[in-house]
């Protein structure tokens, strides 16, 4: 399974939550599908898009927010999985794509092409739905199931090990971050 | 344990005046009362961190989903979130009031902390943050509320250090 047709199989559905990503390639090949003001690109800060989620999720429990995570980001703020597991946010689906790699920066291998199994990680930090998917039709089934659940699920994503020519794209990070907030302004209930 | 309860309620309700409502945290001996006080408070989420480098991303999705933060942390968390600071916080420009104890000072008697103590002013100035001391009661609630306005206005971090002189009573 490539993540670009994991990303194109739940598009649709994308589109009605808030999205978080991760930097570089699933921030450009979720781009390349088409952009929407309700996603968010975080481009550095890796390891932080699971906590930035966790903080939308905790502000605004009427939204469905996924955060699109990756193996090296995951890997750099294991303890974020403890944390996201202790406040439970049942409006939060965090996908993990795991291509075993860091890609963006010359592809050397990470830790889970040794065996370390991020679905394992999330469950034993105590999140209660994890699932490791393989094919296109398991990811969709478990994206679905995921959001009707309406609890906390971290989806791992066994993906290939390749990516876009190029992470740069047309969108400019504050334009991106002015025109999230204002979604959410938008969005935000009448008191 | 000598930790000013008068000084930490100051601090709290200082915070509560700006509307915060999420406080982020990791335990340290000068936090305790603070982090109680946000577990004691209906208005409140508390998010006990695993490391306050969370506590950037927290703050950032807060924000941008309307809701004030701050986070409660030791300098040596403040030199443990300091990627999240510069690559979260100041490269998307998110407002960020952080209240940082200031171990390692004058009067420090535990040796580990005094490394952290004679950098953390270097570097929130390396790093261009605002920042002032907290030292007497008397600056607290005004000056709690200036760093949360400059944060908003500039949309960038801020940092009050809080000081042995007011949260320690030996």
């Amino acid at each position: 399974m490539r993540r670009l047709d994991a990303m194109q199989a739940v598009y649709g559905e994308l589109s009605e939550c808030v999205v978080v990503t991760i930097m570089g390639a699933v921030a450009a090949e979720l781009q390349s599908l088409g952009h929407r003001p309700n996603f968010f690109y975080l481009q550095h800060a890796m390891g932080l898009a699971s906590s930035l989620g966790l903080g939308i999720a905790l502000s605004r429990p009427e939204l469905t927010v996924v955060v699109l995570d990756g193996d090296g980001s995951l890997l750099m703020n294991l303890g974020g999985l403890t944390t996201l597991a202790r406040y439970r946010p049942r409006n939060l689906v965090h996908v993990v794509f795991d291509n075993e790699s860091l890609l963006s920066v010359g592809g050397f291998p990470t830790a889970t092409s040794t065996g370390s199994d991020l679905g394992a990680i999330a469950a034993a930090a105590g999140v209660p739905r994890t699932l490791t998917v393989r094919t296109q039709d398991d990811f969709r089934a478990g994206f679905m199931a995921a959001l009707a659940a309406r609890d906390l699920t971290t989806l791992v994503a066994k993906v290939e090990a390749v990516g876009p020519s190029g992470y740069v794209t047309d969108l400019s990070l504050l334009e991106n971050r002015y025109q999230f907030q204002r979604y959410l302004k938008d969005t935000q209930p009448k008191a | 344990m000598p930790v000013s309860t008068r000084a930490s309620r100051l601090i709290y309700d200082g915070l509560k005046a700006t509307g915060i409502r999420i406080i982020s945290a990791l335990p340290e001996t000068w936090l305790v009362h603070l982090i109680r006080m946000a577990e004691d408070d209906p208005e409140v989420t508390l998010v006990r961190l695993a490391k306050e480098e969370e506590g950037v991303g927290i703050s950032a999705g807060a924000h941008l989903a309307g809701v004030k933060s701050a986070m409660l942390m030791q300098n040596h968390g403040f030199l443990a979130a300091i990627n999240g600071i510069v690559s979260c916080a100041q490269l998307y420009r998110i407002p960020l009031l952080m209240l940082i104890s200031d171990r390692g000072s004058f009067g420090e008697k535990d040796p580990w902390q005094t490394e952290g103590g004679g950098v953390t002013v270097h570097v929130l100035e390396a790093l261009r943050i605002p920042h002032a001391r907290l030292d007497g009661p008397d600056q607290v609630e005004r000056r709690i509320a200036k760093a949360h306005t400059l944060a908003y206005s500039a949309s960038r971090p801020v940092a009050l250090l809080l000081g042995r002189d007011l949260m320690w009573e030996e």
